[in-house]
C-alpha cells in the first residue's frame, strides 16, 4: 500500500479510503449522468442510493455519448452528501485538461477518482470527432499520485499549495485478450499508483478465480483493495447481447438458462399475444431473477482472498443497488468516522 | 510509402469547375505503386473527365502526363510548358504532390484529385493497411517492431485496453488489435518482460502537435555551399 499518507493516516481520507483502510468489504455504485443539463436527475438517482454505498462512480461521457460532465454531476452528489468516485478517461482531454481538471473537482470536494483509457468515440454519438489519448490510463494513475505525493505536475514543476489529494483507482478487465497478460496489466497499474480497483463485470466465478489467483501470486491484492464488478441482469436477451458483444464479458450458460426460466410462465406466447400487462410481469420476473443471481455473486466474491468489496453497476436501475445490498447481508453499510483533512 | 485513393469523380469534376483545358499530373512513385494517381490512372481520368465534358454539353480539353516524383521540384521542370498552358492542374500526386505543384508553379491553380490515406504498405493483392505515424519519435524498438502510435486506435503505450478480443480492437472485428500482435511478437521472442516496464507519457513535440515540422542539416548544407 501507499504509505504517502496524511498526519491523519490516510491519503485522501474520502468515505471509500476509510472503508476499505478499516477492512471492511466496500460497496460502490455507478450514477449515469444525463444527457441533458438536467441536475435534477442527479440529485433523484444519489438520493436512491445514498446509504446503500460508500460512494458513486459517476461516468465520464460513457460510450463515447455526450452526458453532463463527471465533475459537474459529481458536484451536486457532494451536495447531496454522497460521495462520488470521479471517472476521467484518456480520450477526451490532453495532459493539461486532465490536470486543471481535477485541481477544480478536489476544490469541489471530490476525493475518489477513477483513471480510465475510455471507450473509443467510434462507439457514440460523436464518432466524427477527433480523440486525444495524449496519455493513457497507466500514465494518467502515475500523473495523478505524483501530483498528491510528489507535489509537481506531470512536467516535473514542483507547485506550491494545496495539493489534489485523491484515492487514485484503475479498472482492470480480468477476461479481455491477451488473457495472459491481464494479471500483469493490473500490476503496471499497481506500480503507477492504483490505491483500488474495479473491474469489468464478473459474472463467471470460477474464470475470476483462476484470475486472482494470479493477483495474489503477484502480490497485487496486499497492494491494492480490488472491487469486484457485478450487475443484475434485466433479461435474457440483455444477457446474450452483453455474452456475444462487450469484450471480456464471460457470462455462464446456466446463468442464462436461470434468465431464460424465469420467464417462463410468459414463453412460447408471440409479442401480439402479450399484454402490457403480461410484459410488465415477465420484466418484473427477470429482474428479481437478476437481482438473486446479483446477491449470490456478490456473497461468493466475499468468499475469495484478495477481493476487498464489490463495484455495483446497475445503470439505469439505481433501485437494484439496494436489494443487492441487503440481500447479500451487507447492510447496514459500516460507520467510519469522519477525519480532519490533514 | 504514401497510400491514397482517387477522389470520387463528382468531387474532381466540381473541382475542376469551369475550367476548359486541363492538364492531369500523375505520380511515379508511392501513389503509381498503389493504384492511385500513376500514368494509367491519369489516363484514365482524363478520359473519364473529357467523356463527361462531353456529356454536359462543353467539352474540355484535357492532357495528362506522369512524372517520376512531384514532390521534387527539379521534376516538375520537364512539365512547365504544359502546367503553363492549362487553365488548372489535376495533381494526382499525393498531398505533397499537390503542395509541391503549388509551389513550383505560384501563377497555376491545382487541385487535388487523391485523398492522401496513410504511410504503410500492401499486405495482399488490393489491400493496403497504415504502419507509420511520422510521430519523428520512433518506439519501435521497444514493441518487438509493431508500431502502437500507428496501428492501437488509442495510440496506447502500455498494453491493451479492456476493448481487445480474439485479437480484434474494440473498434472494428477488421482491425487487428496492435498491442496483441505485439504481445505475440514479444512472447515468441521470449522478450515479454519489456512490457512490464511502465512507459511514460510520450513526447508529441517531434510529432505534428510541435507544429509543422522541419529538418535542417548543417552538413548537407555545407557541402553543397562548397560545392
Amino acid at each position: 500500500m501507499n504509505e504517502n499518507l496524511m498526519h491523519n493516516g490516510y491519503l485522501s481520507g474520502s468515505k471509500l479510503e476509510r472503508v476499505l483502510r478499516a477492512g471492511h468489504f466496500a460497496v460502490t455504485g455507478e450514477l449515469g449522468p444525463p444527457q441533458s443539463a438536467d441536475g435534477d436527475e442527479i440529485r433523484k438517482k444519489a438520493k436512491i442510493l445514498k446509504g446503500v454505498c460508500e460512494a458513486v462512480n459517476i461516468t465520464d461521457n460513457q460510450t463515447a455519448i455526450v452526458r453532463m460532465s463527471s465533475i459537474g454531476a459529481g458536484t451536486i452528489v457532494v451536495q447531496e452528501g454522497l460521495e462520488p468516485v470521479i471517472q476521467m478517461t484518456c480520450r477526451d482531454r490532453n495532459r493539461l485538461a486532465i490536470q486543471s481538471d481535477l485541481l477544480g473537482a478536489y476544490a469541489l470536494g471530490m476525493r475518489n477518482l477513477l483513471c480510465l483509457t475510455g471507450d473509443h468515440q467510434t462507439f457514440g454519438n460523436h464518432p466524427d470527432s477527433k480523440n486525444v489519448f495524449d496519455v493513457d490510463s497507466i500514465q494518467l494513475i502515475r500523473m495523478v499520485s505524483d501530483m498528491r505525493d510528489e507535489h509537481i505536475f506531470q512536467c516535473g514543476d514542483v507547485f506550491k499549495g494545496q495539493e489534489p489529494r485523491f484515492f487514485v483507482g484503475a479498472a482492470a478487465a480480468p477476461f479481455a485478450d491477451p488473457l495472459e497478460f491481464r494479471p500483469y496489466r493490473l500490476q503496471k497499474k499497481v506500480l503507477a499508483g492504483a490505491d483500488f480497483i474495479q473491474t469489468q463485470l464478473i459474472y463467471d466465478l470460477e474464470a475470476f478465480k483462476i484470475f486472482m489467483e494470479k493477483v495474489r501470486r503477484l502480490g497485487l491484492h496486499e497492494k491494492t483493495y480490488i472491487l469486484a464488478g457485478v450487475g443484475p441482469l434485466k433479461s435474457p436477451g440483455m444477457a446474450n447481447y452483453m455474452k456475444n458483444n462487450v469484450p471480456g464479458i464471460l457470462i455462464p450458460d446456466e446463468m442464462i438458462e436461470r434468465m431464460t426460466k424465469a420467464g417462463a410462465p410468459w414463453a412460447g406466447k408471440s409479442k401480439d399475444e402479450l399484454t402490457k400487462e403480461d410484459k410488465k410481469a415477465r420484466s418484473e420476473a427477470w429482474r428479481t431473477e437478476g437481482i438473486q443471481i446479483c446477491i449470490e455473486l456478490v456473497q461468493q466474491l466475499q468468499e475469495i482472498e484478495g477481493v476487498a468489496g464489490v463495484h455495483i453497476m446497475a445503470i439505469e436501475w439505481e433501485e437494484a443497488v439496494r436489494p443487492i445490498v441487503e440481500g447479500a447481508g451487507l447492510y447496514p453499510r459500516p460507520e467510519v468516522k469522519e477525519v480532519a483533512s490533514d | 510509402m504514401i497510400i491514397a485513393e482517387q477522389k470520387p469523380l463528382d468531387e474532381i469534376k466540381n473541382l475542376v469547375g469551369n475550367a476548359h483545358n486541363v492538364l492531369v499530373v500523375g505520380c511515379g512513385t508511392c501513389v503509381t505503386v498503389c493504384f492511385a494517381g500513376g500514368t494509367r490512372e491519369a489516363a484514365i481520368l482524363a478520359a473519364s473527365l473529357r467523356m463527361s465534358s462531353k456529356l454536359d454539353g462543353l467539352e474540355k480539353s484535357v492532357h495528362d502526363v506522369t512524372v517520376q516524383r512531384q514532390c521534387e521540384w527539379e521534376y516538375l521542370d520537364e512539365i512547365a510548358s504544359q502546367v503553363k498552358e492549362a487553365d488548372l492542374i489535376v495533381s494526382l500526386g499525393c498531398g505533397i504532390g499537390v503542395q509541391a505543384m503549388v509551389e513550383h508553379f505560384p501563377d497555376s491553380w491545382v487541385v487535388p484529385g487523391l485523398n492522401t490515406s496513410f504511410l504503410g504498405l500492401p499486405t495482399e493483392q488490393g489491400v493496403w493497411m497504415e504502419r507509420c505515424a511520422a510521430c519523428g519519435d520512433c518506439i519501435l524498438g521497444l514493441t518487438g517492431g509493431i508500431c502502437p502510435i500507428a496501428r492501437c486506435s488509442k495510440s496506447l503505450l502500455n498494453g491493451p485496453c479492456g476493448g481487445s478480443e480474439d485479437g480484434h480492437c474494440e473498434i472494428s472485428p477488421e482491425v487487428p488489435c496492435a498491442w496483441q500482435l505485439i504481445y505475440d511478437r514479444l512472447s515468441s521472442q521470449g522478450k515479454l518482460d519489456v512490457l512490464l516496464e511502465l512507459q511514460s507519457p510520450k513526447n508529441w513535440r517531434t510529432s505534428r502537435d510541435g507544429g509543422p515540422r522541419k529538418i535542417v542539416r548543417e552538413d548537407l548544407r555545407l557541402a553543397a555551399e562548397e560545392e
